[in-house]
């Protein structure tokens, strides 16, 4: 090592792998680690037991320490962390790990390996970790010398939260977290095969910028790449100095403050009617941190069929011309480019053809009078757009809500307003049922003195229910919004459309009682069954600051979200309420 | 209006037509390195007509060559895609411009009677070499591009044919053109 000028060694002090591996989380400022311990990551476990700057939250199953992980990067911008065992411990995470790649979600998880003599032989609670896992992760690594660990554990960390993010094992056999090296943890790192591209490339820029100023019918569609590189502030400033309308994505939802009038609401399948109008017809389309993915704009040769000129900002380039050729491609960090963006357009507004945006912001004003959210609200049962219309009045808007998936879901990104950022917590890209009460605490974990919603739906709810136990635990007062309609809504609303009305399977039959449930774990329950109940019952449950609180409202069971766009169709070929 | 897609995961069938593309690769040395090629290649559906690896000069970097066909968007988001892969340190689609691609094959043949001549004389025809010999058989080695082991292949009795093994292209640019870090 290093000779200090005196002639004395500064000698690194010899740990155990599994010692190194707590260092460098420490050294990472990583707070909480969600996991369940299992053979192959005992020693891990007893290094953790021996210090207390790393806290640990054990979970009921591995499936909900990735989902924690998860949503704890996603409201507060910090890597995720997860600690698992081999073998079924890595399984039960990989649904985790995959919610986490879809929707580019910084993470490391480390995981426990048999030791490196007993790999390849079939040992017990052995599994192929890193073969497993290879197609939903952005990196993995195998450990098999303990003098890697350190400087695979800082890798893990600079690539999951280096450009798109995206989670990252390390898998980490036994012998490995017993065998003893000097520790020193890397300050940087260099890899020669990972340079990702920060900075836009100024020409493109330059020419995003004309276009932009050129458009007749601007519209400017933005996704998660704006919530993940922090960018909502930029993306206010741009979109304000311009007057342009403004849609987001389901992963996107509070980039921009949905409060605001230029606001058209989520795009999409589920998307507003003007939302899905404006992008169909637009003639410049600035699209910043998303990916025009099948659930946005529906069938790439319709949306294809109008001419529109498209510039995209993102910082991977294989999500530029994947499903649609765009004109003005710029790679690069969304913060940075709409930085150079916003102090290039500075000044220059007054080219804008002001009359011509005025005639398409009155089209807009059109589509919006169609009102395609409303719904019967003199209904004598409860619906559950007026349950999460309720939640928002009764928390302010400013609550995190997080999500599983299926028509609450959609219900909830469609009537809660989201006017800041990492707000809206939901399995975008891979749909997890499972994800939403979890997530809940991952979200907790992050923003203690924050109010938490869990917005479920009874079959989401069930998929990771044995969470509850941890939310005891750690006395984490979420409050969960359960839309009961004993259907799998979702995938029962299909099966009315397309499929003749056959509810097939997507039934809930014996369901538990989910007040006794919530009180068997030590947690509050309440069941809701009548409308103006709705709104007591929420003020109530948001009084109990201390407990977690489960609602069960009974909903129509009928009810359907729409607008929708039939798989296949063009975004702008919706299904409306009056339609049917 | 709309043009006939059966679900929002089938994209249209684009009438552009498939060309083949003969890309290369440096990337890390490391284990996993060549199943991450491998396993993007199957899990977007892109096709590899052939991929052949090995260790460069500096034993740090492996030099893959992937021999695939797709239309220029497919091809696209080929290269990107393998970009994205935290191994792959660079890459080039060679047949963006000349160069050179040979392939390996080792072929064993029937050789007796009055085809042992002709058998000889063949590989002579197409600058093979005769590596091993017995009294029935003859290996012969033969270096080329794709279509001139096809060539040869197409040439010999089907019948003389033992046994083939090839290698699958390599590939190099011509001129200054060099691929390296």
């Amino acid at each position: 090592m290093d000779s200090g000028t005196n002639g004395t060694k500064l000698v690194a002090p010899e740990l155990t792998g599994a010692e190194i591996v707590i260092r460098c989380l420490e050294a990472e400022g990583v707070e909480y680690v969600f996991g369940y311990p299992g053979g192959a990551v005992l020693f891990i476990y007893d290094e953790l037991f021996k210090q207390d700057k790393v806290k640990h939250v054990l979970v009921r199953h591995e499936q909900g320490a990735t989902h924690a992980a998860d949503a704890y990067s996603r409201a507060s911008d910090k890597v995720g962390v997860c600690l698992v065992t081999s073998g079924p411990g890595v399984t039960n995470a990989v649904t985790g790990i995959a919610t986490a790649y879809m929707d580019s979600i910084p993470m490391v998880v480390i995981s426990g390996q048999v030791p490196t003599h007993a790999i390849g032989l079939d040992a017990f609670q052995e599994c192929d970790t890193v073969g497993i896992t290879r197609p939903c992760v952005k990196h993995n690594f195998l450990v098999k010398d303990v003098r890697d660990v350190a400087a695979t554990i800082k890798k893990a960390f600079h690539i999951a939260r280096t450009g798109r993010p995206g989670p990252v094992v390390v898998d980490i056999p036994k012998d490995v977290t017993t065998a003893r090296c000097r520790f020193e943890y890397p300050e940087s790192i260099a890899m020669r095969s990972y340079n990702p591209t920060v900075k836009g490339h100024p020409g493109q820029i330059k020419k995003a910028a004309q276009l932009i100023l050129d458009a007749k019918r601007p519209m400017v569609y933005t996704g998660g790449g704006v919530i993940l590189s922090d960018a909502s502030v930029q993306l206010k400033r741009l979109v304000k100095m311009l007057g342009y309308p403004c849609t987001n994505t389901l992963m996107g939802l509070g980039g921009y403050p949905a409060t605001d009038p230029q606001f058209l609401g989520m795009l999409g399948m589920h998307g507003t009617y003007q939302a899905n109008m404006a992008m169909q017809h637009c003639d410049v389309l600035l699209a910043i941190g998303a990916r025009f993915d099948d659930r946005v704009i529906g069938n790439p040769a319709h949306f294809g069929s109008v001419p529109r000129k498209i510039v995209h900002v993102d910082i991977d380039p294989s999500s530029i011309s994947k499903r649609v050729k765009v004109d003005v491609p710029i790679v690069g960090n969304v913060r940075e480019v709409l930085d150079e963006l916003v102090k290039l357009l500075d000044g220059q507004t007054g080219k804008i053809d002001q009359r011509a945006l005025k005639a398409w912001w009155a089209q807009i004003d059109l589509w919006r009078a169609k009102d395609c959210l409303r719904y019967d609200r003199a209904a004598m049962i409860i619906k559950p757009q007026f349950v999460i219309e309720k939640l928002y009045e009764a928390t302010g808007g400013d609550a995190i809500v997080t999500s599983d998936v299926g028509q609450h879901q959609m219900w909830a990104a469609q009537f809660y307003k989201f006017d800041k950022p990492r707000r809206w917590i939901n399995s975008g890209g891979l749909g997890t049922m499972g994800f939403g009460l979890p997530a809940a605490m991952g979200a907790q974990f992050a923003n203690p003195g924050a109010t938490v919603a869990c917005v479920t739906g009874e079959a989401s709810f069930m998929m990771c229910m044995q969470e509850l136990s941890t939310c005891k635990q750690y006395r984490l007062p979420i409050k969960i919004v359960n839309l009961n309609n004993r259907y799998m809504g979702m995938v029962r609303q299909w099966q009315q459309f397309f499929h003749g009305n056959r509810y097939s399977e997507s039934y809930m039959d014996a369901l538990p009682d989910f007040v006794k449930l919530a009180e068997s774990f030590g947690h509050v329950g309440m069941r809701i069954e009548k409308p103006t109940d709705v709104e007591p019952a929420l003020r109530e449950a948001l009084k109990r600051k201390d407990d977690l609180v489960f609602l069960d409202f009974i909903t129509d069971q009928a009810e359907n979200v729409y607008p929708m766009v039939p798989g296949g169709k063009g975004i702008s070929e919706m299904i409306l309420a009056e339609d049917l | 209006m709309n043009a006939p897609v059966a679900s929002p995961y089938t994209l249209p069938v684009t009438e552009a037509k498939a060309m083949r593309h003969i890309i290369s690769i440096l990337l890390e040395n490391e284990p996993g390195a060549l199943s991450r090629v491998a396993g993007l290649f199957s899990a977007r559906g892109y096709n590899i007509e052939s991929l052949t690896v090995a260790p460069t000069e500096d034993a740090s970097l492996s030099r893959m060559t992937i021999v695939t066909t797709g239309s220029d968007d497919v091809i696209e988001q080929i290269t990107k895609q393998l970009n994205k892969l935290i191994e792959v340190v660079k890459l080039v689609d060679l047949s963006e411009a000349p160069h050179i691609e040979r392939e390996l094959m080792l072929i064993k043949v029937r050789a007796t009677g009055k085809d042992r001549e002709e058998m000889k004389r063949m590989a002579d025809i197409f600058r093979g070499r005769i590596l091993d010999v017995t009294e029935t058989t003859y290996t012969i080695e033969l270096t080329g591009t794709g279509s001139k082991l096809d060539a040869f292949i197409e040439a010999l009795d089907k019948a003389a044919i033992l046994e083939t093994v090839r290698t699958g292209a390599s590939g190099i640019a011509r001129g200054e053109r060099v691929l390296r870090v």
